[in-house]
């Protein structure tokens, strides 16, 4: 069976001064239709270099140096800038991390969204805005039609993200990525913005690429996981296994520091140190310094990914 | 309140410095007769008092007679006002139009040789001054080439049919005339322009709503020129307000290489000839442009900026 989406051993590099540096190594991903998946890990991990590089939009030094992305049967990540650009927001969309900086302060929130569409499909201005109020209803904003004419300064955070979701909606596409959508935001906006993007996906049976640091939400949204380490994937497989049967050290030590996992009054757990910075990525397993659970092959092996007891993938030398 | 600091200014110089009984009646007057002329005129007035009549006088238009041309300031330095204006204007269309699509190309393609040429030639052009630059263009252009002519501001017509307006801009003459003194003019702000819209540029194209622009697939000429350069512009805007006063100020140099019968022009003329009541009248008048410049590009500004727009209704 194919995947809508493959990530094939797929490798990024950032051309700095002092030499290439490997933010993404060997990453394999696949999605399915109507699938949502979580892409968890620490900052720099190489979650949001990810979800750039499947619409091949890395910031500039970056560059897809090997591995190939397949979409729909074609390989996209070969395709010419004017070829990506048809699917950019239009089939693969994507959802920015701060909707404060999202939206172009100067043009209206119906300019806006009214463009994308003529810039995809082939209707008229007045059509476009049908299709604008239309989506904004689906986001469940008050009154779209004043919101159309208004900048994004008169909006609040939740309000603009709710519409950089419509945005993303304006043309069906078929895969979401959302860059830490909530991260911006209140905590009881946050729930209210994951419920949405949710159950859009479920309605419109839309896949979802969800990247966050937030274990919690991951839980809660997706139906598979993948957990990044220093641009490797180390552990995969369906969230509620992963979740509660986690098996590489790393994972474990992510759950738990999640502040549910332990009683009330307790001190947090922590991973000790810090993730390397990616030109300093110790030989062996990336993780190892860190390891509470080390042994002697993981400061000079690199670890392969295996199947594991729960049916999970792990990349890890316990296992 | 600007204006009436610059007023004070004005007439505490005008005040202090000159003698205008002497000016009046020449030096062969008894000490007796000067005092009741100065009596009459007001001089031994309180300096209050005499900055109010001051101040009440401008504002009915009336600065004074002029010494060397015998007639009121205000006529003077209206029919010398628009030859500077048209020479700041024609300025200005030049940048705009220079500055604007080669500070995006600079922007956009920063390492092309064309943009490095461009940068290194701007470093040069800032740091020769106008003078220097306009007597090298009378010395291409109208003497080594003869393209051009190097002074005056040759057939002119009356606009408005009244005697003040009259413009270069209708006749060939005249435009040839414009010319090199508006390049003149323009070379010490273009490479700065260049150098301020290419850094603000590049600035906003790293921004996240441009990211953003580009992964709602836009075509990048609307990327470029719609999303970047609107934001580009504000700044430009605000900057460029502020230089166009600064410009009336610089046709002073412009003004006396190329004979140019200007404001600047004749602003020197009354420093040569202690002309005082010119002098203040010429400051008075050049501070309301500023004032007027700033107030209009502020409003221009409201325009494309939606953040310091009022909003009525919400």
């Amino acid at each position: 069976m194919s995947h809508l989406l493959e990530l094939h051993d797929l490798e990024v590099k950032f051309a700095l001064r002092t030499g290439d540096i490997i933010a993404i190594d060997g990453v394999d991903l696949t999605l399915d239709k109507g699938e949502t998946l979580g892409l968890v890990g620490e900052s720099g991990a190489g979650k949001s270099v990810t979800g750039f590089s499947i619409i091949n939009l890395i910031s500039k030094p970056g560059y897809i140096s090997k591995g190939k992305i397949i979409f729909d049967g074609e390989v996209i990540s070969s395709f010419s800038d004017e070829k990506m650009r048809e699917i950019r927001g239009n089939k693969i969309s994507m959802i920015f991390q701060d909707p404060m900086m999202t939206l172009n302060p100067v043009f209206t929130i119906g300019t806006q969204m009214i463009e994308t569409l003529l810039a995809h499909k082939n209707i008229s201005k007045s059509e476009a805005t049908k299709i604008a109020l239309e989506k904004l209803q689906k986001v469940q904003i008050p009154s779209p039609e004043t919101r159309l004419d208004q900048y994004p300064h008169e909006l609040s955070g939740g309000m603009r993200q709710r519409i950089i979701i419509a945005i993303a909606l304006l043309t069906d596409p078929q895969i979401i990525i959302a860059d830490e959508p909530t991260t911006a935001l209140d905590v009881t906006i946050q729930a209210e913005i994951m419920d949405l993007l949710q159950e859009l996906c479920e309605t419109d049976h839309m896949s979802l690429i969800l990247i966050t640091h937030d274990l919690a939400v991951v839980s809660q949204v997706t139906e598979e996981i993948a957990v990044m380490y220093a641009g490797k994937i180390i552990e995969s497989g369906a969230t509620n296994e992963v979740i509660s049967n986690p098996r590489h050290p790393y994972t474990k030590g992510l759950i738990n520091s999640i502040p549910g996992s332990i009683k009330p009054g307790e001190k947090l757990q922590q991973i000790p140190g810090m993730m390397p910075t990616l030109s300093k990525i110790p030989p062996g397993c990336a993780f190892n310094p860190r390891c509470l659970e080390k042994i002697g092959i993981c400061e000079t092996n690199i670890p392969e990914p295996k199947k594991t007891d729960v049916g999970t993938m792990a990349s890890c030398h316990l296992i | 309140m600007v204006m009436l600091v610059i007023s004070l200014i004005g007439f505490s110089i005008k005040s202090n410095i000159g003698d205008p009984v002497r000016d009046l009646v020449g030096e062969r007057v008894t000490p007796a007769e000067r005092a009741a002329i100065a009596d009459q005129l007001g001089l031994n007035d309180p300096f209050l008092k005499q900055y109010t009549r001051f101040v009440k006088n401008v504002c009915h238009g009336d600065f004074g007679t002029s010494l060397i041309y015998r007639k009121p300031c205000l006529e003077v330095i209206l029919k010398h006002a628009p030859a500077t204006i048209e020479l700041v204007l024609g300025a200005a269309l030049i940048i705009i139009l220079i500055s604007l699509p080669l500070g995006v190309f600079a922007a956009l393609k920063p390492k092309h040789l064309f943009s490095r040429f461009l940068m290194g030639f701007s470093t040069l052009g800032v740091s020769i001054p106008v003078f220097l630059t306009a007597i090298m263009f009378i010395y291409l252009f109208s003497v080594i080439l003869g393209w051009l002519p190097s002074y005056g501001r040759g057939e002119t017509v009356d606009i408005f049919n009244n005697g003040y307006w009259n413009s270069g801009f209708l006749t060939l003459d005249g435009l040839q005339h414009l010319v090199l003194p508006c390049v003149s003019l323009a070379s010490i702000m273009l490479p700065l322009y260049i150098r301020l819209i290419r850094s603000e540029m590049m600035e906003v194209l790293e921004t996240e709503y441009i990211k953003y622009a580009w992964a709602k697939g836009l075509a990048p000429m609307r990327i470029w020129l719609v999303h970047a350069f609107k934001n580009t512009l504000l700044p430009v805007v605000t900057v460029f307000g502020l230089q166009i006063g600064i410009m009336f100020a610089f046709t002073i140099l412009t003004e006396t290489v190329f004979q140019w019968q200007g404001m600047g022009f004749m602003f020197l003329e009354a420093i040569e000839r202690a002309d005082i009541s010119l002098l203040i009248a010429y400051l008075v008048i050049v501070a309301s442009v500023f004032v007027l410049v700033n107030t209009v590009v502020d409003i221009f500004y409201g325009f494309i900026n939606p953040t310091v727009r009022i909003s009525g209704t919400k």
